[in-house]
C-alpha cells in the first residue's frame, strides 16, 4: 500500500437538478518521495478530488465514498475532528490564487505563526522565529522584515513562495498543490517549480500537483493521472503520458499544449467541443462526443462505458479501441503530427 | 501608493497621512456644518425677506417697542454684513462672547450657543446636563444591538435556511419595519403598565448615583432601541459572512486544520464586521446627537427631547445648539471609524 491510497473515490453533489458526479471511482497512490501529476480540463473534478483528501467536504452537501488511507489509517470514515488535527500538519494544500487564498487582514507572519501554533504547543516567540526561518527557505529576501507584510504587499510570485512556506511550516508528509502557477507570470512558473521539486527533495514529502498545464506536470511528476468528466482516463509515469499515450483525451491535451520547440506560427489543436455536464452523465464514454475516433468502436462509445485496463506495466487507459489500433492511431496519426508541428 | 518592496518602512508614514489627512477633513466639515447652520437660521430668514428688526423681533417678546427692537437688531449686529455676523457666531463658540444689553454686559463663557429665549440661560450648560443621559441610552442600546444583531446574523449565516435562520430574519424585517413609537408604547404598556417588571416612562438616575437604578431605568429603553438597529445589523452580518464564508481565504484556513470556531470568528467575522463598523459609525453618531423618538416615547430628559422641546418652544439658540452639537458628534464619530477601519483592513492606510 501507498503512503497515500485513494480506492474508488466518489464526491457526489446532490443538487436541484441532479447529482453531480464530480469524482466517479478515482483511485490513485502516492509514495513519499513521489510526485503524481493530475491533468485535466476545469470541471474534470481535480480540485473536487483534492479538498476531498484533505476532509474539506465533511459536514457539507457532498456525498463521498471510497478509501483514503494515508499512511496507513483510513480518513473517509475517520471522524471530521481527527481529520482537522492531521489537515496542515500531516497533509497541507498550496493554493492557486495567493492573493485571495491569503487573509488580506493578516500579516503573512501571522498566517503561518497561526498555521504553525495549531499543531506545535510553542510560544508566539518561538513560532515567529520558524515563519522567518520558512520565508527564508523559500527564498524571500529579508524574510525578518518581510514577515511583517501584509499579502497585498507581496508580488505575486512571494505571495506563492509565502503560501508554499504556510503550507510546508509544519513539514507535511503529503502535498497536494493546487494549480500552484497558473497565477503567476511565466518566468516566475519556472522558478516556483524549481523551488517545489528542491523542497519536495529536502523534505520528501509525497506530492501531488494538480494543474490543467502538462508543461507543469512534465517538470515534476513520477506519474500522471489524466482526468476527464470525474474518472481516470489515463494513468502511467510520465514518460508513458508524454512519450506513449494511449487515450484520445490525452492526444488531444498534448496537441493543445504550447510548445517553445515549435513553429511559432504553427495553430495549436483544440480539443473541440467542451466538457460534458456531470449531471446526469449519459451512458457510454463520456469522451465519445468529442472522440475524432468515436466511430471505430462500433456504436459501443454511446451505450457502453469504457473500463480502465491496464495496457503495459501499471499505463492503464479506459478507451473501448483496443490496444493495438490505440497505438497504431499514435504512431502513424498523432505523433508525426505533434512532431512535425 | 506605497511600493511593495519597501512595504514595512512606509506604512507608518501612511498611517500617519492617513490619520491627518482624516483629522483635517472632519475639521473641514465642521466648518462647512457651522457655515451651513448659520446660514439656515440667519441667513436665508434675511434672503427670505426678514429685515433686520423682524430677525430681532424673536429676541424680545411681543411688548417690546418699535424702538426697542431697532436697538436690539443694532446691539445684535443684524444691520452687519453677513460675514462679520458669522465670524462673530464662530468668535462666540471659540472665545465666548459679551452680551451688551445697555444697563450691564453679560459674559457668555465659550462655547457661547447662546442663550435660551425661553429660560434666558445659557444653552451650552442645558446641553452639556442632557448629555449623559443621551449617551448612556446610546450607549447601552449599542452595546446591545451590536452583540445581539452580529452573533444572530452569524449563526443566520452559517445555518442559512434553517428555521432558526428564517424566524431571525423575519424578526429582522419586523425590527427594521416597526417604529420606535410603536414598539416603544407596546413595551411600556405591556412590561410597564401591564406587567410593571420595568419603570413607566421618564425615569432617569444618574449613573453615579446608584448604577443599578440607572440600568434598571434604561433597561426597556435599551431593548426598545436595540431591537430596531440589530436588525439591521443582524441582516447586514448574514449578508457579509455569506459573503466571506465563501472565500478563498476561508478554504486556506480550513486547510490549515483550524477549528471551524476560528475560522468563522478569525477569518470570516473579521473580514465581515468591515462595513459593520461604517454602519455602526453614522448610527451611533446620529443618535448621541438625539435619539429623538425614543426619548419623546419614554419622556427621557435627553438631547432629542430638548431638540424636539426648543422647536415646538421655536427656541433659536436652543435649537442651533442641539443642531451643532448633534451634526458634530456625527463628524467625530465618522472620524473614530475612518480611523479603525485603518486598524481593521491594513489595505486601507495605503490608498
Amino acid at each position: 500500500m501507498s503512503f497515500l491510497d485513494v480506492k474508488d473515490l466518489k464526491i457526489h453533489f446532490p443538487t436541484d437538478d441532479g447529482l453531480v458526479k464530480s469524482v466517479d471511482g478515482l483511485s490513485f497512490g502516492v509514495e513519499r518521495g513521489k510526485t503524481l501529476g493530475i491533468v485535466g480540463e476545469s470541471g474534470s473534478g481535480k480540485s473536487v478530488t483534492s479538498l476531498g483528501v484533505l476532509g474539506l467536504h465533511k459536514g457539507g452537501p457532498a456525498k463521498i465514498s471510497g478509501e483514503i488511507w494515508l499512511d496507513g489509517e483510513e480518513l473517509i470514515g475517520a471522524s471530521a475532528e481527527h481529520v482537522r488535527g492531521l489537515r496542515g500538519k500531516k497533509m497541507a494544500m498550496i493554493f492557486q490564487d495567493p492573493l485571495s487564498s491569503m487573509h488580506p487582514y493578516y500579516t503573512v507572519g501571522h498566517q503561518i505563526i497561526e498555521a504553525y501554533r495549531i499543531h506545535n504547543d510553542v510560544t508566539k516567540q518561538v513560532a515567529r522565529k520558524h515563519a522567518v526561518d520558512m520565508l527564508g527557505r523559500v527564498g524571500i529576501p529579508e524574510p525578518g522584515r518581510r514577515v511583517d507584510s501584509y499579502p497585498h504587499e507581496f508580488s505575486g510570485g512571494m505571495r506563492q513562495r509565502a503560501m508554499i512556506a504556510m503550507a510546508l511550516s509544519c513539514d507535511p508528509e503529503l502535498l497536494i498543490a493546487d494549480e500552484p502557477t497558473t497565477a503567476l507570470d511565466v518566468t516566475v512558473q519556472a522558478q516556483i517549480l524549481d523551488l517545489m521539486r528542491d523542497l519536495q527533495r529536502e523534505f520528501d514529502s509525497a506530492l501531488i500537483v494538480i494543474t490543467h498545464d502538462l508543461g507543469v506536470v512534465a517538470e515534476l511528476s513520477d506519474d500522471i493521472l489524466v482526468m476527464y468528466a470525474g474518472k481516470c482516463v489515463e494513468y502511467g509515469s510520465a514518460d508513458d503520458i508524454f512519450y506513449r499515450p494511449e487515450h484520445p483525451y490525452t492526444w488531444g491535451l498534448l496537441g493543445s499544449m504550447p510548445r517553445l520547440d515549435r513553429e511559432p506560427t504553427e495553430r495549436l489543436m483544440p480539443i473541440k467541443g467542451s466538457p460534458p455536464s456531470l449531471i446526469n452523465v449519459p451512458p457510454g464514454c463520456a469522451f465519445s462526443p468529442r472522440c475524432p475516433y468515436a466511430e471505430r468502436t462500433g456504436g459501443r462509445a454511446e451505450t457502453e462505458a469504457p473500463l480502465l485496463a491496464e495496457t503495459e506495466g501499471g499505463h492503464l487507459v479506459r478507451c473501448h479501441m483496443d490496444r493495438t489500433e490505440r497505438r497504431d492511431l499514435w504512431e502513424n496519426e498523432i505523433k508525426p503530427v505533434l512532431e512535425t508541428q | 501608493m506605497a511600493c511593495p518592496a519597501t512595504g514595512q518602512a512606509t506604512r507608518p508614514v501612511a498611517v500617519l497621512t492617513y490619520i491627518i489627512r482624516r483629522v483635517v477633513g472632519a475639521f473641514a466639515m465642521l466648518i462647512v456644518i457651522s457655515m451651513v447652520t448659520f446660514g439656515i437660521f440667519f441667513v436665508v430668514p434675511q434672503w427670505a425677506g426678514a429685515t433686520p428688526e423682524a430677525m430681532a423681533a424673536r429676541y424680545v417678546g411681543r411688548a417690546a417697542t418699535p424702538e426697542t427692537v431697532h436697538l436690539v437688531a443694532e446691539r445684535l449686529g443684524f444691520n452687519d454684513p453677513v460675514v462679520v455676523q458669522y465670524g462673530r457666531f464662530v468668535k462666540g463658540l471659540f472665545a465666548g462672547a459679551q452680551y451688551d444689553y445697555g444697563a450691564g454686559v453679560e459674559q457668555c463663557p465659550a462655547p457661547c450657543f447662546g442663550y435660551s429665549f425661553i429660560s434666558g440661560q445659557p444653552v451650552w450648560p442645558d446641553l452639556v446636563d442632557r448629555m449623559p443621559v443621551t449617551f448612556s441610552l446610546a450607549i447601552g442600546a449599542a452595546v446591545i444591538w451590536v452583540l445581539a444583531g452580529v452573533s444572530v446574523g452569524v449563526i443566520s449565516a452559517l445555518r442559512r435556511g434553517s428555521f432558526f435562520d428564517r424566524l431571525s430574519m423575519g424578526t429582522a424585517l419586523a425590527g427594521v419595519s416597526l417604529p420606535i413609537f410603536f414598539t416603544g408604547m407596546i413595551s411600556l404598556v405591556v412590561f410597564s403598565y401591564g406587567l410593571g417588571w420595568t419603570p413607566p416612562g421618564g425615569a432617569w438616575t444618574d449613573l453615579a448615583v446608584n448604577p443599578l437604578q440607572w440600568a434598571y431605568n434604561l433597561l426597556l429603553p435599551w431593548i426598545t432601541l436595540a431591537f430596531l438597529f440589530a436588525a439591521g445589523y443582524a441582516r447586514l452580518t448574514r449578508a457579509g459572512m455569506l459573503e466571506t464564508m465563501g472565500e478563498d481565504y476561508i478554504r486556506t484556513a480550513r486547510a490549515k486544520g483550524l477549528r471551524e470556531r476560528q475560522v468563522v470568528v478569525k477569518h470570516g467575522l473579521r473580514a465581515a464586521l468591515t462595513p459593520i463598523l461604517t454602519l455602526f459609525g453614522i448610527d451611533f453618531g446620529l443618535l448621541v446627537g438625539g435619539a429623538v423618538l425614543t426619548e419623546t416615547t419614554y419622556t427621557l430628559p435627553g438631547l432629542g427631547q430638548f431638540a424636539i422641546l426648543a422647536i415646538r418652544n421655536q427656541d433659536l439658540p436652543q435649537v442651533m445648539g442641539v443642531v451643532l452639537i448633534a451634526a458634530g458628534f456625527v463628524v467625530v464619530a465618522s472620524l473614530i471609524v475612518d480611523l479603525l477601519y485603518a486598524v481593521v483592513d491594513p489595505r486601507v492606510r495605503l490608498s
